[in-house]
């Protein structure tokens, strides 16, 4: 199990608490604003940004090159940057923070 | 305050799919605080549809894993779940709808996202074949994956149309250990929706994966032998088939528009606020609507447009003026490749094949209408994908010699001209 804290782009913090699936899901099953996942979790929307707190990015790992791809024009990627669809929840995500990150 | 903010109002949603869910989320965001009612006559909680042809076939999930929004989503936001309803008619003059029960509701705003079937084809024979399914629902899906488990024997499966549902279909049945043939009536497959170059690509990306897709080839006839079918084509030529998937296309559900007297061209006719009548609102795959950059009515079959329309809707009821201004976009997933695909490429007279060197199956298709760029295919490449949209929205002239040098940097500062 993951405890998994969301802060959303009006800075309200959300703490969810998952043990399977995808990020992305856990998020708009709690209906954290900014998280869409349109496409259902396969890299091909961008509607699941977040920024991860630099520290946490141990846990998380970089972005992969697929997202790198989808989000090199966005204009609010950073080096903390990841689509949550693409990152699995596990013991390992446990204690994570998300920024989510602002749409262009 | 607007009246539509009242909690005495009801919006019934009829459709609980990407639209009707979408919607009835985003209305309650908006501040809608009357009753929302969502009907389908599917009695599975609503689920993504894209992957119900990919991953969802080749898994062996149980649909709540695909879910778009978990029960207690639905609970939470105080939206009420009708599955398992048949609506049956709709009287736009005492605004209520009735079910197949007879029971009848009252709305104050109806919202039809009633999508759209499988065109199942009147070829002879084929209503009295053995495990004959098309793919559009959860339930379809988990028939195809039991019939083609059932027994030890490697099931012999004809699929019947080289679209995109055929096509994944068979990728994903491949890989479930049968034996797939794909027979297309045209002289190549994805002829309506892509570029020679394109249709070239896949069908040799099935041949690769040992999935014959074959063309000019009219199914006219099934005949049976025990529970083996036979697909009899006009060219006299005939494949066994355990298995028969049909994908030749949609129909568009329409019947409740008719009788609310809608307008229908090619879809329910609607507004730039998906508007379709005083007090009546339809979204998704059941819609011709205008699209403003192509400047064109269009009715597309897409997650990305029953999405967008659904948020549209939505605000619109609650007194926004939303304008739906999208370009719209497509993916699909066959074996080891993913195409994504932007914009609408219906016109094009030019077009430009960018190849990536140093990896494999990765380039991308470009679309141009003279200078203007329309569509893009990417294949394996998102980055393709996400400098054609930006280029498609802001409408930039695009360098296509640079373009197609795959030597030439890829970023918009090299390849937009000013």
């Amino acid at each position: 199990m993951a405890k998994i804290t969301f802060i959303t782009t009006d800075n309200e913090s959300i703490t969810l608490e998952g043990t399977s699936g995808s990020v992305m899901q856990l998020a708009v099953d709690n209906d954290i604003p900014g998280i869409d996942g349109d496409c259902g979790g396969v890299c091909s929307c961008a509607t699941c940004h977040v920024h991860v707190k630099p520290e946490d990015m141990e846990k998380t790992g970089a972005a992969s090159e697929i997202e790198n791809d989808m989000l090199e024009l966005d204009d609010n990627v950073n080096e903390y940057s990841r689509l949550c669809c693409q990152l699995e929840i596990s013991d390992a995500l446990d204690g994570v923070v998300l920024q989510v990150a602002e749409r262009d | 305050m607007s009246q539509n903010f009242s909690e005495n109002k009801i919006c019934v949603v009829i459709g609980a799919s990407h639209g009707g869910v979408n919607f009835a989320f985003s209305l309650r965001k908006e501040g809608w605080e009357g009753r929302i009612i969502l009907f389908d006559k599917d009695p599975v909680l609503p689920y993504h549809r894209p992957p119900l042809s990919k991953a969802y076939l080749t898994s062996a999930d149980a649909i709540e894993k695909n879910a778009l929004k978990s029960a207690e989503s639905y609970e939470k936001s105080n939206i009420e779940l009708r599955l398992g309803h048949n609506v049956s008619s709709v009287n736009k003059s005492e605004k209520n709808i009735t079910l197949d029960t007879g029971e009848i509701q009252a709305y104050d705003t109806l919202v039809l996202a009633t999508g759209a079937r499988p065109i199942i084809p009147s070829i002879e024979g084929l209503k009295e074949a053995s495990n004959v399914f098309a793919l559009r629902t959860a339930s379809d899906v988990e028939q195809i994956r039991s019939a083609v488990n059932t027994g030890e024997t490697q099931k012999n499966v004809v699929v019947i149309g080289g679209g995109y549902i055929g096509l994944e279909t068979a990728a994903s049945l491949k890989k479930l250990g049968a034996n797939v043939t794909v027979l297309e009536r045209e002289e190549r497959i994805l002829a309506r929706v892509t570029a020679p170059e394109m249709s070239d690509f896949f069908e040799k990306l099935h041949a690769t994966n040992n999935v014959p897709v074959l063309t000019n080839k009219n199914v006219v006839a099934i005949t049976k032998d025990g529970n083996l079918n036979h697909v009899v084509c006009a060219d006299n030529t005939s494949y066994k088939a355990d298995i028969i998937i049909v994908g030749v296309g949609i129909h568009v559900n329409l019947e409740l528009a008719k009788q609310a007297e809608l307008e229908i061209e090619n879809g329910i006719k609607v507004d730039e606020q998906a508007k379709a009548a005083t007090d009546i609102y339809a979204i998704g795959d059941c819609t011709y609507h205008y699209n403003p950059h192509y400047d064109r009515f269009i009715r597309l079959e897409s997650v990305q447009n029953a999405v967008d329309q659904a948020k549209i809707a939505a605000a619109a009821i609650c007194d926004k003026k939303p304008v739906y201004n999208t370009i719209p976009w497509f993916w699909s997933d066959q074996y080891d490749v993913k195409l994504q695909m932007v914009g609408l490429s219906t016109g094009y007279n030019k077009l430009v094949k960018r190849i990536e060197e140093g990896a494999a199956n990765k380039f991308s298709i470009w679309y141009f209408k003279d200078d203007e760029l329309l569509a893009v295919d990417a294949v394996n490449n998102a980055k393709a994908y996400v400098l054609g949209t930006k280029f498609i929205k802001n409408k930039n002239t695009i360098d296509q010699l640079k373009l197609a040098d795959p030597n030439s940097v890829f970023k918009p500062a090299n390849l937009i001209l000013e």
